[in-house]
């Protein structure tokens, strides 16, 4: 019977092990714990070009993330692309004329949003649209208006 | 030439008997599965001795693995000043493969061949006959709680190799390279996906814990019954669950990552 016992006891050690090295990943190792506070409000803002921003990019204000882009599409009618973000809740006091670009993290690092502040006495909400966007850099272009302007120089 | 011909087709033959067979077999073992949860003494033994047994060799691969790759890519990371990236290379590299990949072989290497020499030296110790004499299913009676057993144990373990693994690297890149704590899990918090790469990696350990615990346990139960044929089979176990793990991990890898 002792015997039974330890046996019990060693195999739920083993598998509390296992579900313990389970939450370890999640909590740890991945993004799982900031999952829960997604339930914010939603904006939208068109770009001319979204460049490499993809679901789940990070958007930020002074470097701060205050959400993360919740769909990219096309919108039909204006060509444009058309971004929703999901915004976390505790932001909510931020201006409705606020701006929003899309950068690169680093040289070679993906992109994000950044938002820019307004001075708006309105704040943003639910559904709200950003007027004020600035596109993604797309490399080939600037080349392309640099080799332009050299040319044009000489 | 025409015995050529005729050993081919014996061969041919002969696979897909052993292919059908084994197919017939997991039918019957799947269809042996509900009856455990009268029963759940049988399958916390086999859990015992497939599961506890195997989270040593584990737990050490794992914390080697994780040590190795910490310093492996500390010195290619370095090379580019990208250093604090160290976490999230050895964070997906485990999640992602070197988890359920290295832990399947282990755990056919450990618990496979342990499986097929018992099924297999119960076979031919006429213990499964026996059993059937008595109007007992060996199949339900023995078969279904080890292979349930080792279902439950697989995606445990590879849970705890990949987590031991993060854990070693943290200790050689934090501890003996100097990497910043911080930079090193925040940037693994940022690249690493719960759904897409962790998940991932558990469902990649579910299909190989099946696959290796269904052949070693099919090899047993099919095996020659002599002490030679015993020995050939758990040969063939860890062989073919070698392959099957490799060769699955690609088809995994392609439908789950690839965007084929």
């Amino acid at each position: 019977m002792l015997q039974k016992k330890s046996t019990e006891i060693l195999v739920g050690l083993f598998v509390a092990l296992g579900i313990g090295a389970l939450f370890m990943l999640a909590m740890k190792v991945s993004n799982l714990a900031d999952f829960s506070d997604e339930r914010g409000y939603q904006i939208t803002a068109q770009f001319q070009n979204t460049g490499g921003l993809k679901v789940r990019s990070p958007v930020t204000m002074a470097g701060v993330r205050v959400g993360r882009v919740a769909a990219i599409e096309l919108d039909p009618i204006s060509y444009n692309a058309k971004v929703t973000i999901n915004m976390h809740p505790q932001f909510d006091n931020i201006p409705a004329d606020t701006s929003a670009s899309i950068f690169t993290a680093g040289l070679l690092g993906e992109q994000y949003i950044s938002l820019d502040a307004g001075a708006d006495d309105f704040y943003l909400q639910d559904g709200d649209e950003l007027m004020l966007t600035q596109s993604a850099l797309v490399l080939e272009q600037v080349i392309g208006q640099f080799l332009y302007s050299v040319a044009e120089g000489n | 030439m025409i015995g050529f011909i005729r050993s081919l087709g014996r061969w041919g033959l002969g696979t897909l008997e052993r292919l059908g067979r084994g197919h017939l077999f997991l039918m019957h073992t799947l269809a042996g599965l509900p009856g455990l949860f009268l029963r759940p003494a049988l399958v916390i033994q086999q859990l015992f001795s497939v599961g506890v047994l195997s989270v040593l060799i584990v737990l050490i691969s794992g914390l080697f693995v994780g040590m190795v790759l910490g310093l492996q890519g500390y010195n290619t990371l370095v090379d580019f000043g990208a250093e604090e990236s160290l976490g999230v290379l050895v964070s997906l590299s485990l999640v992602r493969e070197l988890g359920p990949v290295v832990t399947a072989l282990l755990f056919a290497g450990r618990a496979g061949s342990a499986l097929t020499a018992e099924v297999g030296l119960m076979k031919s110790t006429e213990q499964l006959s026996g059993m059937e004499m008595m109007a007992v299913d060996p199949v339900r009676r023995v078969i279904a709680p080890r292979f349930l057993a080792g279902f439950i144990s697989m995606p445990l373990l590879a849970a705890m190799f990949s987590a031991i693994g993060v854990i070693g690297a943290f200790i050689v890149g934090h501890g003996l390279l100097g990497v910043d704590d911080g930079a090193f899990w925040s940037q693994m918090q940022t690249k690493t996906d719960w759904y897409g790469d962790v998940m991932n990696g558990v469902i990649k350990s579910i299909v190989f814990g099946f696959v290796v615990t269904w052949i070693a346990l099919y090899e047993g139960y099919d095996a020659t019954p002599t002490s030679e044929g015993v020995g050939r089979a758990t040969t063939r176990t860890v062989v073919h669950s070698a392959f099957a793990i490799l060769g699955l991990d690609f088809v995994l890898t392609a439908l789950m990552f690839g965007d084929i």
